[in-house]
């Protein structure tokens, strides 16, 4: 007893101040790209050309956040002249077309849905489903739960099962051999139901666009409400999407 | 032992024709000689030249050997003779349509075609929905139940199929279905673009990035004769300690959790965060994403990052320790814990269980002293094998290696890291050439396996996760355990789904 009242006391109180205080991440994090137009075209080509997921559209100097993994080889490349990549965090969509960007992200508070804020503000249940998800994304969802970011303070819980709850949270490319059981999953949530993606992976099929065993874009099975791209996102992202979008 | 299998070092980059190619007979005596010596298996697989389909294997003594040969249409099944083969002649049928005839349990390991356009060995249509389309081991009797949980779990997972036989409370039987992960990487590989190699590699396995990336890196740099600098490796090392803690401390806390006791649970979970905030501050990624590139890594640790991660480390030590002690001095914990789900030195050697699993089993075994490679070779790894094989020891290895892990992170932040940074640049390999590399990550041996054609083109791309030789201990720990304590030993192993469904 003493000896858990000792662990507990070393401990001390740990949970974070974010959303009321915002939350410097360290230097070398990746977050919301930035495009600087300006940049030359030879060093957009070369950027768009070396980018590993093909996410530079090089006509209208834009990134697509959808594919981009935040492996930061165009900020290198261009040394920051083309793209670079800031510490925000705060990035995540509700619309598709919002993904292909310069930087400049609509306010995700301004396109929630707002029957969404008003069905689901005060109570949010979500159920996750992992399709061929590689348990980046995964893990970074589950740390929500965590003492740091305790997300059961927003009323926002990770639920068993789907019959309990509001929407479902995709991550992964979709395998062919998950996309019945994600489909089932998705029906047996019951209506009015949000839908989430997750991840490059969900979003594009990510690293694993190509294969013919995935699928490239959850949007094209199912009528996705919000997109949190990253590879993974950061838990702060997902929490930040989670609060815009439904609070 | 002398057979006709050629000694090779980890790493080693070799022509195709140095490797022995012998007759599938010569091939599987040679292997048997090997295996029933002690060796293990480190890959076992098949590759397609030209449509010929081959074999290729590469055991384990304390040395690597390996040897290839052709594959027979179908041959008898060498799993009848030793159990380690089971898995990979499966793979092996499935993915190139090679029939081990009499295998006692040949079916499917992740529901796809073969590549060779043969008849599927298992008789099924693929254009038709297959997950779960399969007769699952039944044990009959008038109180027997099974139990159907999966694919999609009731936390935040991935998906694989778990089905229990049970009289009671009382698990006879536990059979494991994976597949539902599978994402195809392995062809991915071949016709993916140079560039996107080392996303793809680092999507294998999110837990396990930085080791699949260290296989890979080493891979190429052994084809592509490329050195690599020594701060380069310390920093390799440390990601991958970085790796093993974060994994480890969230695996007690969710263990803890998994017998109610909520406090460890709580703290391991924000600990565990912190550590991976390590891996953040290092390459801005907090499962070290795009930390390892063949030639080096992209990130340095500066005198000042390094300070600051000596600093966080020096903070968050004695928290670790004081929950450890915590957890395993607490009476309710150490009762769920001790004798829960044993599996026995014998039946671990049989299974060829590798990592914490296989050391909480008295199997001794870490790459990181047999294979040593990046700054391993001048780091003492103890040996810390338990044999009760249970959750505890299951449990008590990890805590053991957590502060060995941290104290080998410390050892190497005290002297300057000095390296040129790389970026991701695509190098030309050789042609005809082979290579193997063998990695201790957290879970156990990783080992990638790289065969490039004529033209210098990668014709084979072979990964093999520690979770594949794993996650039969998993079967045999809830043998006679009470179903109740299934996510209790599912979370001692924590096994990767994606790494076995690639």
């Amino acid at each position: 007893m003493l000896n858990t009242l000792k662990n507990r006391f070393e401990q001390g109180y740990r949970t974070s101040t974010y959303p009321k205080k915002t939350v410097e991440l360290a230097p070398r994090y990746r977050g919301r790209p930035q495009v600087h137009k300006n940049a030359p075209s030879d060093l957009v080509v070369k950027c768009a050309a070396a980018c590993p997921q093909d996410a530079i559209d090089i006509d209208r100097k834009l990134i697509n956040m959808g594919r981009c993994v935040f492996c930061g080889t165009c900020e290198r490349i261009s040394e920051g002249r083309f793209i670079s990549f800031t510490r925000d965090f705060e990035y995540s969509v509700a619309e598709k077309d919002h993904l292909l960007t310069d930087g400049e992200i609509p306010s995700l508070a301004d396109h929630a849905r707002q029957h969404f804020k008003k069905l689901f503000g005060r109570s949010l249940q979500l159920r996750q489903v992992s399709a061929a998800g590689c348990n980046a994304c995964e893990a970074d969802l589950n740390v929500l739960a965590t003492p740091f970011f305790d997300l059961a303070r927003f009323g926002i819980n990770f639920v068993a099962s789907p019959r309990h709850s509001d929407g479902i949270v995709v991550t992964g490319p979709i395998s062919r051999n998950m996309k019945t059981a994600l489909l089932q999953t998705y029906e047996a949530v019951p209506d009015p139901k949000v839908v989430i993606a997750v991840g490059s992976c969900s979003i594009s099929g990510g690293p694993f666009r190509g294969s013919p065993e995935i699928t490239e874009g959850l949007d094209s099975l199912l009528p996705v409400d919000l997109y949190i791209p990253g590879c993974p996102s950061h838990p702060l992202t997902n929490l930040h999407a989670l609060l815009k979008f439904f609070k | 032992m002398d057979t006709d299998f050629l000694e090779i070092s980890n790493g080693q980059a070799l022509s195709r024709e140095q490797i022995p190619h012998l007759t599938f007979d010569d091939f599987q005596k040679n292997a048997m000689k090997i295996v029933w010596g002690g060796g293990k298996i480190v890959q076992y697989f098949g590759y397609a030249d030209n449509s010929i389909v081959k074999l290729m294997a590469v055991l384990r003594t304390d040395k690597l050997l390996v040897a290839g040969c052709d594959a027979p249409n179908e041959y008898p099944s060498l799993s009848n003779k030793c159990e380690l083969f089971q898995l990979f002649e499966r793979e092996i049928a499935e993915q190139f349509g090679i029939v081990p005839k009499y295998h006692p349990w040949l079916k499917m390991v992740r529901y796809h075609p073969n590549s060779q356009g043969k008849k599927d060995v298992f008789g099924n249509d693929y254009t038709k929905d297959i997950p779960g389309n399969y007769p699952y081991y039944s044990v009959e009797g008038n109180e027997i139940h099974e139990v159907a949980v999966g694919p999609v779990h009731a936390g935040v997972i991935e998906p694989g199929h778990f089905r229990f036989n049970c009289i009671g409370e009382r698990v006879l039987h536990l059979e494991i279905q994976l597949g539902y992960q599978h994402r195809g990487i392995e062809d991915l590989i071949l016709k993916a673009a140079p560039k996107r190699l080392p996303i793809i590699i680092e999507g294998i396995a999110g837990d396990t990035t930085v080791a699949n990336g260290v296989s890979f890196a080493q891979a190429v740099e052994a084809l592509a004769s490329i050195q690599t600098d020594q701060g380069s490796h310390i920093i390799r090392t440390i990601g991958l300690e970085l790796e093993r803690i974060a994994n480890h401390v969230g695996d007690l806390g969710a263990l803890s959790g998994d017998v109610a006791f909520l406090p460890p649970a709580n703290y391991c979970g924000r600990m565990r965060g912190d550590f991976l905030n390590m891996s953040l501050l290092i390459c801005g990624n907090r499962l070290g994403k795009g930390l390892v590139r063949p030639g080096g890594v992209r990130f340095s640790i500066d005198d000042e990052i390094s300070r600051e991660l000596m600093r966080r480390i020096n903070e968050i030590e004695p928290q670790v320790e004081h929950v450890i002690d915590l957890l395993f001095s607490t009476p309710s914990v150490r009762a769920r814990f001790e004798d829960c789900g044993k599996v026995s030195t014998s039946d671990a050697d049989h299974l060829g269980l590798v990592g914490p699993a296989g050391r909480a089993c008295g199997l001794p075994y870490d790459a990181r002293r047999t294979f040593a490679t990046e700054y391993y070779p001048s780091i003492d790894i103890p040996e810390n094998a338990k044999t009760t094989g249970d959750v505890f020891a299951r449990a008590k290895m990890r805590a053991e290696e957590i502060l060995q892990s941290i104290s080998i992170i410390k050892s190497l932040l005290k002297d300057t890291i000095e390296t040129n940074c790389v970026d991701s640049e695509v190098f030309n390999l050789p042609s005809s050439s082979f290579v193997v590399t063998v990695n201790e990550a957290w879970r156990g041996e990783l080992s990638h396996c790289i065969i490039t054609d004529t033209e210098g083109k990668i014709l084979r791309y072979k990964i093999k996760d520690p979770s594949f030789h794993n996650w039969n201990g998993l079967a045999m720990s809830l043998r006679n355990t009470g179903i109740s304590d299934f996510p209790l030993n599912n979370k001692s192993y924590n096994l990767s789904y994606c790494g076995y469904d690639l």
